[in-house]
């Protein structure tokens, strides 16, 4: 579903990505976690097209998305969804207008029936009558959910979700959680999450890659990763200060 | 190093100068092919045109007045007393072709230009951009191609409602206030002064809008570092958006005809 091969990407004097390859098969979970600051959000917005890397490739259902014409690129959005770590909701609009304008632009529909499939996204992540509410009169937890039902509303092919539980409390961090599992089994959705909360990662992921250096250095099923032998994999998992990670 | 150095600045500029005018090509691009953003567009006919009105009433009020008392005071000081009621074409010409429309691109600039970078700089830091973009909307169509139209469409309004405005008080200053022989006064305007002279106006004003709207998006997307960023990019906005506005209003003034009638 989707094939990377040896990402780069640097801004300025900074390279943040360094020969990334990584393939995620359809309908899997993909968990990518590194430390803060190791340009796991930068890979998500590479595979979306929102950053060109510097070198390498992307294949998207063997389609090259790299050299992608802008027109090209945005129709290829419709495969995915992404859900932004500070929800990034449109301050200017209402959750409704949200939540619908993905929907608008990628799918030909009355408004009726746009204002439909609006209501019923927004009851698939726990919210009612919020329709005409403005994101500043939201709660954290409730604008993570409207970016999830914004993300969702069109049925992409790829979820992207950039640490969807960060700055939420656990249990709503929790409820985020059992609605990512929720979509991939209702919808046979591929996601991708973005972490560095191992709870969240244990849960969702059907594999976990993880990202240092610059590099995927390990991927394996959760089990795995909890087996692994890399001295790095073993700090990151287990939270520890001290060990081969010496750069925080 | 020193070599480097000394060649930075010119980089920056050539950098700068590179970035403005790729947001211009893809802005005229997108401004010609579907799809239109048209709610988008009438929302910001409204932010840059409607709520402009009171600043430009103000200024152009004011400035008609004052540049109506020194007209007066010339006009009697160094043609004689009772030669005021002959000054109305030199307050129109003045008014129409120079003073309004820099005035009117300053106030917007300022006004709306600014939160133009305002606006799109925190989408920007809060990665409502790349949401756009994860969307499926392109930033350029979605959010420089309405305000870019509206500037264009609005500024040239905004001066000619500024030009009328002027004038009556110009008018209002020296018939009113003044006693000017109100006749005369009316005469010698209208006899003098041209059409071209408020279209003039009224075309530069159109160029000021993009240079506004341009200016005022490109810092926007160009924004980082939080909210100090944003505060960078909308004083940048008005300083070079000033700048520009200031510049290019002598060129375009020397470069187009003073008259069309061959006066």
């Amino acid at each position: 579903m989707i094939k990377i091969i040896d990402l780069h990407k640097s801004f300025g004097e900074k390279q943040v990505l360094s020969g990334v390859n990584l393939e995620v098969k359809k309908g899997e979970t993909m968990v990518i976690i590194g430390q803060s600051g190791s340009g796991k959000s930068v890979l998500l917005k590479l595979i979306i097209g929102i950053l060109k890397p510097d070198r390498g490739k992307i294949y998207v259902d063997g389609t090259e998305t790299t050299g992608l014409k802008e027109e090209e690129r945005l129709r290829l959005n419709r495969k995915f969804g992404m859900v932004f770590q500070g929800a990034a909701l449109f301050d200017s609009m209402t959750v409704a207008e949200n939540v619908a304008f993905g929907l608008e632009r990628h799918l030909r529909l009355s408004s009726k029936e746009i204002r439909e499939i609006v209501r019923a996204s927004l009851e698939m992540v726990g919210l009612r009558g919020v329709e005409k509410l403005m994101p500043h009169q939201l709660s954290g937890g409730m604008k993570k959910r409207v970016g999830l039902a914004r993300a969702i509303a069109y049925r992409p092919e790829i979820m992207l979700y950039d640490e969807p539980s960060t700055g939420i409390d656990p249990i709503r961090a929790d409820a985020i959680n059992e609605m990512i599992n929720k979509f991939k089994q209702e919808m046979g959705m591929t996601s991708i999450v973005i972490t560095h909360d191992m709870a969240s990662a244990y849960k969702v992921a059907d594999r976990i890659a993880m990202l240092y250096g610059g590099r995927i250095i390990e991927v394996g099923t959760p089990e795995e990763i909890r087996q692994s032998l890399n001295p790095i994999v073993q700090q990151f998992i287990r939270g520890e200060a001290h060990g081969p990670i010496d750069n925080w | 190093m020193n070599r480097q150095k000394t060649f930075l600045p010119i980089e920056t500029f050539i950098i700068n100068l590179g970035e403005v005018a790729l947001i211009f090509i893809r802005t005229l691009r997108a401004s010609f092919s579907r799809p239109w953003e048209g709610r988008y567009f009438l929302q910001q006919l409204e932010e840059v045109g409607v709520r402009s009105l009171p600043v430009v009433s103000l200024t152009a009020a004011f400035s008609g007045l004052v540049f109506a008392l020194q007209m007066y005071v010339g006009f009697n000081r160094y043609i004689g007393p009772g030669t005021e009621a002959y000054s109305g074409p030199a307050l129109g010409l003045g008014l129409c072709k120079e003073i309004i429309p820099i005035l009117v691109g300053l106030m917007v600039a300022g006004r709306a230009g600014s939160a133009m970078a305002a606006e799109i700089g925190t989408m920007k830091i809060t990665e409502q951009i790349d949401a756009l973009m994860s969307l499926g909307a392109d930033p350029i169509r979605f959010l420089v191609v309405p305000r870019t139209l509206a500037a264009f469409i609005t500024l040239p309004c905004l001066t000619l409602y500024g030009d009328l405005i002027g004038m009556f008080f110009g008018y209002f200053f020296n018939v009113i206030l003044m006693g000017v022989n109100k006749t005369i006064y009316i005469n010698q305007t209208l006899m003098f002064m041209e059409l071209w002279d408020v279209l003039s106006g009224v075309i530069k004003s159109a160029v000021f809008g993009i240079i506004i709207a341009i200016v005022g998006c490109w810092q926007g997307l160009k924004a980082e570092g939080g909210a100090e960023g944003v505060g960078r990019a909308t004083t940048r906005t008005v300083v070079i958006s000033s700048i520009v506005i200031l510049i290019v209003n002598f060129f375009m003034s020397k470069a187009m005809p003073a008259s069309l009638s061959g006066r």
